[in-house]
């Protein structure tokens, strides 16, 4: 039987591997745009298998909330990195270099 | 009862709606022709909006069953997040339109992400909070990128929306485990689960990641890293808007969830704050030094007030919260002012940063630079200035909360923080003779931005212009 706590783990995996994705990438930036959409959809996971172990549909109705705003994201973070690609030719993530912090 | 609900948040439908309207008349109209007076024209509704948020109804309202509260804290933090969102459209257009980057969407996405900006402050409820700073945070990204052949503009937008992406990503992983443990998104449910049940695991982790992505907005340490990229890649007055409306928006928020959301449970987080607190004084205090870029400085130097604000919220009461509000305030006037400053230095018609510039800067503008002292001396927190007294009220608020550790350490921080500030002052008035004089612009607009926070800097310690008392009045709507 799937219990609450199998979501949860699957979900719990998948975020860190989103975390890990953005910070040990050094190639690609869409890797990190890919890296951000897989912490988001570990949160939906997250959220239904709440809701629906809990019977409120609150949760669900959060989970379309955070699909929209990660299809905008998503389509801000390709245009930001366009624009950026015209200027820099490349888009690996160690030529995103110009300031130090 | 909708149409109760809907007078609630007549302000943000306004702006959403003009925002909307505008963009389509530009599109279809003059374009880019009609930027600067539609900067006006925003500046001004956004001047009218904050009269009439700060003139309705007293008390607390609640509209669409707790998700959306405007209560006295609001009322405040709006009036602040509008007058400072006004006061840099204000100071924006000549830097934009010498840049050539005068374009109809800025002040239209600024309107946007106010709007934002005042749904996170009324935020009763995780899904408003998420959606408020997402809206918030989207504008803002775009805005930071805005100068599109520039290679510093855009990167600064990359790495502003890669790093902020992954703060709404902690947050959201937060509100979700909330969501599961306490069984409700409202600030309200999670208040009595989290009284109910004091240990358990995944509501203080939910907390624990919510605190770190709101940590992320404010720009504490350990979560400061995008600030001075941003700061220094993205136009100037887009620089002045980050430091000045989404700190004090953000701000409130971290107040409010703290208070509406976890006040019950006041021990679990002052600690973490309280550190985050320290961290973020010292670094902006010793990671400044070195700047020779007075945009990274100044990023550097709100990271340190950051932490300064923070300590008023790390106290956990009434009396915090009015500090932490007042020290906003204070905050956003400074910062205004001195990014006034920033605007008008240039040499051969570029914009310049480079702080080596401001050499005897006395001789040739001893006006700006006269005013620039006051508003340094009050970043510093040196006594007859407003930033003494905002310092000041943390720090009371911080020993009423037996936290005299803090402001010890606090004030140690401040001490080398006042090293970075009073340099420039030295460079200004004592430095070496300069190579090539800076030429400052002579806008009639910036100089009078610069002259009248300045002048409060001095005038506001009579009073502090009765900012205090509205500020204890919002603070008691908020901690009960």
């Amino acid at each position: 039987m799937i219990g609450l706590q199998h979501y949860l783990t699957v979900a719990a995996i998948l975020f860190v591997i989103g975390i890990f994705g953005l910070f040990l990438n050094r190639k690609n930036v869409i890797i990190l745009l890919m890296s951000i959409e897989l912490m988001l959809l570990s949160v939906n996971i997250n959220l239904v298998a709440f809701s629906s172990f809990a019977g409120d549909l609150v949760g669900q109705v959060f989970t379309l909330f955070v699909l929209t705003v990660a299809a905008a994201e998503a389509a801000i973070g390709l245009a930001i990195l366009v624009s950026f690609f015209r200027n820099r030719g490349t888009i690996a993530v160690e030529d995103v270099n110009l300031m130090k912090g | 009862m909708v149409q109760a609900d809907l007078n609630i948040i007549l302000p943000e439908i306004l702006l959403s709606l003009f925002a909307m309207l505008a963009l389509l008349g530009a599109v279809y109209g003059r374009k880019d022709g009609i930027a600067t007076s539609l900067i006006w024209v925003t500046a001004a509704l956004f001047i009218i909006a904050a009269f009439s948020v700060m003139r309705s109804a007293n008390g607390t309202e609640v509209a669409f069953n707790g998700m959306f509260i405007n209560d006295g804290f609001a009322r405040f933090a709006k009036a602040v997040v509008l007058f400072s969102a006004a006061a840099v459209l204000i100071i924006s257009p000549d830097y934009l339109r010498e840049r050539k980057i005068l374009k109809f969407e800025y002040p239209l996405l600024i309107t946007l992400s106010v709007v934002g900006m005042m749904m996170m402050i009324s935020a009763g409820d995780l899904m408003l909070l998420y959606m408020g700073l997402e809206l918030q945070s989207l504008c803002l990204y775009v805005i930071a990128a805005m100068r599109r052949d520039s290679l510093k503009s855009t990167e600064a937008g990359l790495k502003y929306f890669v790093l902020g992406a992954l703060s709404s990503g902690l947050l959201l992983y937060g509100a979700s485990l909330t969501y599961g443990y306490a069984g409700t998104t409202s600030f309200s449910g999670i208040l009595d689960a989290a009284l109910q049940d004091q240990d358990d695991v995944g509501l203080l982790l939910g907390l624990v990641m919510i605190l770190a992505g709101l940590a992320f907005k404010v720009s504490a340490v350990p979560f400061h890293m995008w600030t001075p990229d941003v700061y220094e890649g993205a136009p100037t007055p887009v620089t002045a808007f980050f430091a000045t409306a989404p700190k004090v928006a953000a701000m409130a928020l971290f107040a409010r969830v703290m208070h509406d959301a976890y006040g019950g449970i006041v021990d679990d987080w002052q600690q973490i704050v309280a550190l985050i607190s320290l961290l973020s004084m010292y670094l902006g205090a010793i990671a400044a030094i070195g700047q020779t870029n007075i945009k990274r400085l100044m990023a550097y130097s709100s990271i340190a007030h950051m932490g300064y604000a923070l300590m008023g919220l790390a106290a956990g009461t009434a009396l915090g919260i009015e500090a932490l509000l007042t020290y906003m305030t204070v905050y956003v006037v400074m910062n205004i002012g001195t990014f006034a400053f920033i605007l008008t230095m240039q040499r051969d018609g570029q914009p310049v940063t480079d702080i080596s510039l401001l050499n005897m800067l006395s001789r040739s503008e001893p006006g700006k630079a006269l005013a620039m002292l006051v508003l340094l001396f009050s970043l510093a927190g040196v006594p007859p200035t407003l930033g003494f007294f905002a310092k000041w009220g943390v720090w009371n608020a911080a020993i009423d909360a037996d936290l005299v550790w803090l402001v010890l350490a606090s004030a140690i921080a401040s001490a080398i923080g006042a090293y970075y500030y009073l340099r420039i002052v030295y460079l200004m008035y004592f430095g070496e003779e300069p190579q090539e004089a800076l030429v400052c612009q002579s806008s009639p607009v910036l100089s009078g931005v610069l002259i009248v926070s300045s002048f409060a800097m001095i005038v506001g310690m009579v009073n502090l212009f009765g900012i205090e008392g509205a500020a204890e009045a919002a603070a008691a709507t908020l901690v009960r």
